[in-house]
């Protein structure tokens, strides 16, 4: 009987506690919402529709801008794949800051989704002797070769089998992409990458406001928060769009190239079906959709 | 714990950034914009990369200079081209490729006169390879829709043709070294050192 009392009391006073807490604080409503927001892919379209509605107004208080947040879903019959030539790359790098411009990504901390390895020609594919911090006056340096490497879109993704609350998992179309309202920190999903695609914002993410790309994708390039995971989603904002990621466009030597599978037209399928294709660490059986190719 | 938890949830919603002026990012293309092809087509009329200033048509000049069809080293006109002249320079001179009779015209080995809007198909001649990979975007450069409207570039965009070997490039800074990242914000750096 007073055991029960002093539960009672317990359950009472913690509800006053919480009213008190909730009204010093100044929490209204939709940040309450967005604290127990269920996982996205639980989500109805009605909604996904208010949620959006609810983060371009946070932006648009958050950075004074209008943000046009898509969720828009992946396109039937499309798997998206891509294809770098290691005979063009020529290392210059202008992928990285194309992406950091198009995604979002925090210049400080720096979080960079692409990384340029710079491998000396005679040792060949060896990650263990390569360079991302090359900086000559000029590129390519003689004797070496450059992979850049970003998420590599696996068919079969380690990190998101690791997640233990399923906030990273595998689209329709192939894209790799992370909720970041769900995602909990845990990096468990960089430990199993064996790309090292997967970057962690141990800091809140700064990107200069007058630089922000306020056309965002949900589970794309979206801002960020302090304590979650994010990579390339092949720009999934672009290409949902139809249009091509921001590293093709910019690549200077075209080194880049980027389509659907399931389009025997398309120049995808002419690389893989015409020309010597390799994907990075084979026998870990990932299977990428990112395919490195030698144009000559 | 709870009223901790709620405490400090309350806390990370209710903090905002600073405001800041309204500017529209421009998404990064500084390819130019050239003519429009959709895949699968033999004919690419892509629009050709502006000639040098005041060197077009070059009739208004050559029509009253006699041609001269031996091959020599120029030197009066056109010597900032034979200065830097390396395409298999050994073997080859303006004539293998501008016509001696009608100089606003490219010439095929053919004898096939060509407009300077397709010099692709004469740079094919030898690079048929590369021709055969551009036509299906494979070699060079494509922007636009990957499934729909795509813009080319020709060979003569990225190329010089008197030295199409491309020039060295500046790379783009590395990326700080993991030891040097401070997962601080500046703000937070400017708080700590107030």
């Amino acid at each position: 009987m007073k055991q029960n009392k002093t539960r009672r009391s317990f359950l009472k006073n913690i509800s006053l506690a919480s009213m008190a807490a909730l009204t010093a604080t100044g929490c209204n409503m939709k940040e309450l919402d967005e604290f127990f927001q269920r996982n996205f892919r639980t989500l109805s379209d009605k909604e996904k529709e208010d949620i959006i509605k609810n983060l371009e107004q946070k932006y648009k208080q958050k950075y004074n801008k209008e943000f046009q947040v898509s969720a828009q879903p992946a396109m039937e019959q499309v798997e998206f794949a891509y294809a770098l030539d290691l005979s063009r790359c020529v290392g210059c790098r202008k992928c990285v800051y194309a992406c950091v411009d198009e995604n979002n990504q925090s210049r400080a901390p720096q979080i960079h989704w692409i990384q340029v390895l710079q491998m000396e020609k005679e040792k060949g594919i060896d990650f263990a002797h390569s360079d991302v911090h090359y900086n000559p006056e000029k590129v390519p340096e003689k004797g070496h070769f450059y992979l850049p490497v970003a998420c590599q879109q696996c068919r079969t993704p380690q990190c998101t089998t690791v997640c233990p609350v399923k906030a990273t998992w595998q689209e329709p179309d192939g894209i790799v992409v992370i909720d970041y309202n769900w995602c909990i920190g845990c990096r468990y999903c960089m430990a199993a990458c064996p790309y090292g695609a997967r970057h962690f914002n141990w800091g809140e993410p700064e990107v200069p406001e007058e630089e922000l790309n306020t056309d965002v994708h949900y589970l794309g390039n979206r801002p960020r928060i302090k304590g979650v995971v994010e990579k390339c989603t092949f720009c999934i904002q672009r290409v949902r769009k139809g249009k091509y990621p921001s590293c093709v466009e910019i690549c200077p030597v075209g080194a880049r190239k980027f389509g659907n599978l399931l389009d025997p037209e398309s120049e995808i399928r002419y690389i893989l079906e015409n020309k010597r294709v390799l994907v990075l660490k084979e026998e870990l059986n990932t299977q990428p959709r990112f395919y490195y190719f030698f144009g000559v | 714990m709870l009223v901790l938890g709620l405490f400090i949830f309350g806390y990370s919603c209710s903090s905002q950034l600073s405001e800041a002026d309204n500017h529209n990012p421009e998404i990064n293309n500084s390819t130019e914009q050239i003519a429009v092809k959709t895949a699968g087509i033999t004919e690419i009329a892509v629009e050709a990369p502006p000639l040098t200033d005041g060197i077009f048509p070059c009739n208004d000049c050559h029509s009253e200079i006699e041609a001269n069809p031996e091959r020599r080293e120029l030197v009066d006109m056109h010597d900032d081209i034979t200065a830097i002249f390396n395409h298999d320079s050994d073997n080859r001179w303006c004539l293998d490729c501008h016509d001696l009779n009608n100089r606003d015209s490219l010439r095929l080995a053919s004898g096939q006169l060509l407009d300077f809007k397709e010099s692709y198909k004469l740079c094919g001649q030898c690079h048929g390879l590369k021709l055969r990979d551009w036509k299906v975007g494979v070699h060079g450069k494509r922007t636009g829709e990957w499934n729909g409207k795509k813009e080319y570039l020709l060979c003569v965009h990225c190329h010089d043709p008197h030295s199409p070997k491309f020039e060295l490039l500046t790379p783009e800074p590395p990326p700080v070294m993991q030891e040097n990242i401070s997962y601080l914000n500046r703000k937070q750096n400017d708080h700590e050192t107030e």
